[in-house]
């Protein structure tokens, strides 16, 4: 087995707390994104658990042992990092085999010229270097083994980055924004290559980046990572439609959720941007609301009234299977966005006055702190029920 | 530099400057071979000329390398100037290494003491030198030339400057792969410095090869002296006024440097710039 526990890790750089007590545990063969902003202290928590960095406090298991004070050579952990950090001066072969040749020769056995007196230098170089062709074909480079990295595209690169993170067959692979030096159309063929390859290895793999994209297409979960802080964890569909904070939801989904500021008016409806909106939720009177409404929410509606923004359209993007509609919402900062179906409004101008309804289950609550008000069963029936009889 | 079109007379004048600063550095080297050519008649006479009349290099050449032990000099420069670079890369590049990629307590004052080393010319320890090789018995050997070299501030700031370079990944991708710190240091970091490493080694060998004053302390046998200090002796001992001998020692002592920095100059220029471009 081997599971990762991360366990209260900190970690402050001078006065900066980069990790405020971040604990994750990680199943194996699971594929596991850390996604935040640039910042967020990502890319730390993932050289902890290589090892290139010591956290201030807390613990990190890999397979049940403790690797606190291990050194990353013997945590059996691989990386692929955003530079590549490929050595310039080794041929592509020799930065694959390096990782072997350190593990499976042995000293006198590196030594230059003097290696082939020691017995056994043939026999395992040439295992090493079969190893080495075999892994480099699987990846499309076997025809680039004598060529030094400067010689290589980006994508080549990464593959070659890749290459010497898995011939040593390491439990735990750890990629750090391993796509983003690559061109966009590049990036799409590379993530469902390295989808590929987590499910052809099994491995636990640990993903960091910044890129939603990315972590939605590839993780089984992903673990959201804010000013060094996890604030959700869960597979990238829960992320999405059912995030924990207000953060959350803003962070992830494209374009960003629309968030109107309300105040509970009576119990279940509160007013906001000038409408009326009947909740899910037992919020008291008087409180600040966020109510978060996912661009595809939207429905077109005849006339405005509870549950529908009226405004003007300021903009519209047509996507071909998508239209963007902007829309100015008086009471609102900024302008609403919605997703609609082209088929379904085709005769959309801008300046036209449009009204968007939404339903009440695809509101998505936050408190004045952030945090996501969940809809009470009790409550949701009971709403359902009065829209019924209405 | 196709960016750098100068108009004509610009390019007159810029050229005018380089050739009147080119002379007068050439023309004492100039003037070194024209005299090791020429009978001892011809150095003192009121006229200027650089060819002889009388071609007299051979029988000055032949003095030079038969009255002093000339190539024993210059097999003594090889051997002490070989030494130091070899051990000051092996001292200077796991030192720099520290300096620039690992993290202990301490790691500032240290580098501000390579600094202050720095700053400090060498003629100010000689003395502290001579009485340290005295109570260590190795004055008048070799080690004696070498020993106070082997430490150069100038090759740990050097290198430390050019790692500092070097990404940290690449660092943590060798930690990775299972390199032990001091593997990094002579497969990855000093391999990817090399242009730097070059470039201090050049540097390193011309000033060994051309250092006259602490070799001057050190040695007192003949058997010992480098190029420098050889031809010294030999003025004293052999030459007195014989400037011709003496200038055609001097030019078979600089010939060496002169014909090795112009063969590898094509192959620096190139070190420097593959090294810069990513």
């Amino acid at each position: 087995m081997r599971n990762i526990h991360l366990n209260h890790i900190t970690k402050s750089f001078g006065s900066t707390r980069v990790l405020r007590g971040v604990s994750l545990a990680i199943e194996d063969g699971e594929f596991v994104t850390l996604l935040g902003p640039s910042g967020c202290g990502k890319s730390t928590l993932l050289r902890i658990l290589a090892g290139l960095e010591v956290q201030d406090s807390g613990s990190v298991t890999i397979g049940e042992r403790s690797v606190d004070g291990v050194r990353p050579k013997l945590r059996d952990v691989a990386m692929v990092f955003q530079s590549y950090a490929l050595y310039p001066h080794m041929t592509v072969a020799a930065n694959m085999a390096l990782p072997l040749r350190v593990r499976r020769l042995s000293a006198w056995q590196r030594l230059p010229i003097l290696r082939w007196i020691v017995p056994g230098t043939r026999r395992v170089s040439s295992e090493i270097e079969e190893e080495i062709t075999r892994t480099a074909k699987a990846l499309g480079i076997g025809h680039l083994l004598s060529r030094k990295p400067g010689q290589l595209s980006g994508g080549q690169r990464q593959r070659v980055a890749v290459g010497r993170a898995i011939v040593r067959h390491p439990a735990v692979f750890l990629m750090d924004e391993p796509l983003s030096n690559l061109d966009a159309k590049l990036r799409v063929q590379m993530r469902a290559e390295i989808k590929d390859l987590h499910r052809r290895l099994g491995v636990t793999f640990v993903y960091v980046t910044h890129d939603q994209a990315e972590a939605m297409t590839l993780s089984d979960r992903v673990a959201v990572m804010l000013d060094g802080e996890l604030i959700q964890v869960a597979p990238p569909q829960e992320i999405y439609s059912d995030p924990d904070d207000r953060r959350v939801a803003e962070f992830v989904g494209s374009p960003k959720i629309n968030l109107l500021e309300g105040v509970v008016r009576e119990r279940g409806s509160v007013d906001a941007a000038g409408t009326n909106f009947h909740l899910l939720s037992d919020a008291p009177p008087g409180a600040a609301l966020a109510l978060g409404i996912r661009s595809e929410a939207f429905h077109l509606s005849e006339c405005g009234g509870a549950n529908t923004l009226t405004g003007a359209v300021r903009l519209i993007e047509h996507m071909g299977s998508d239209l963007f509609v902007h829309l100015a919402i008086p009471g609102s900062e900024h302008p609403v966005i919605a997703r609609l179906l082209p088929e379904r409004a085709p005769h959309i101008a801008s300046g036209q006055t449009l009204h968007l309804g939404v339903r009440p289950e695809r509101l998505l609550l936050f408190d004045a702190d952030g945090k996501r008000l969940r809809p009470d069963n009790r409550e949701n029936d009971n709403v359902l029920r009065m829209k019924e009889h209405a | 530099m196709s960016a750098h079109h100068l108009a004509p007379p610009f390019a007159i004048l810029r050229h005018t400057a380089l050739l009147i600063t080119g002379a007068l550095i050439l023309v004492p080297f100039v003037w070194m071979v024209s005299l090791s050519i020429k009978p001892p008649g011809e150095i003192f006479r009121a006229g200027f000329s650089l060819w002889p009349e009388q071609f007299y290099g051979v029988e000055n050449y032949t003095r030079a390398l038969t009255k002093a032990p000339l190539p024993q000099y210059m097999l003594n420069g090889v051997i002490v100037c070989a030494m130091i670079v070899v051990l000051q890369t092996f001292v200077c590049a796991p030192a720099a290494y520290a300096l620039a990629k690992l993290e202990f307590p301490g790691r500032n004052l240290l580098f501000a003491m390579v600094l202050i080393a720095l700053i400090l010319p060498h003629e100010v320890l000689s003395l502290p030198l001579f009485i340290l090789g005295y109570q260590l018995g190795i004055l008048n050997t070799y080690a004696a030339l070498i020993f106070p070299y082997v430490v150069s501030p100038f090759g740990i700031f050097l290198f430390r400057q050019f790692f500092k370079t070097i990404p940290d990944d690449v660092v943590h991708a060798a930690r990775l792969d299972g390199l032990s710190e001091l593997a990094i240091v002579w497969r990855i970091m000093v391999p990817m410095a090399l242009p730097a490493i070059i470039a201090f080694g050049i540097f390193s060998i011309v000033s060994h090869w051309n250092s006259l004053f602490w070799p001057l302390i050190a040695v007192r046998d003949q058997s010992l002296m480098p190029p420098p200090l050889g031809i010294m002796a030999f003025k004293n001992d052999e030459a007195g006024n014989d400037y011709g001998p003496l200038m055609a020692a001097s030019t078979l002592v600089v010939a060496p440097l002169i014909i090795a920095f112009l063969s590898a100059q094509r192959w620096f220029v190139e070190g420097m710039t593959g090294g810069a471009v990513k």
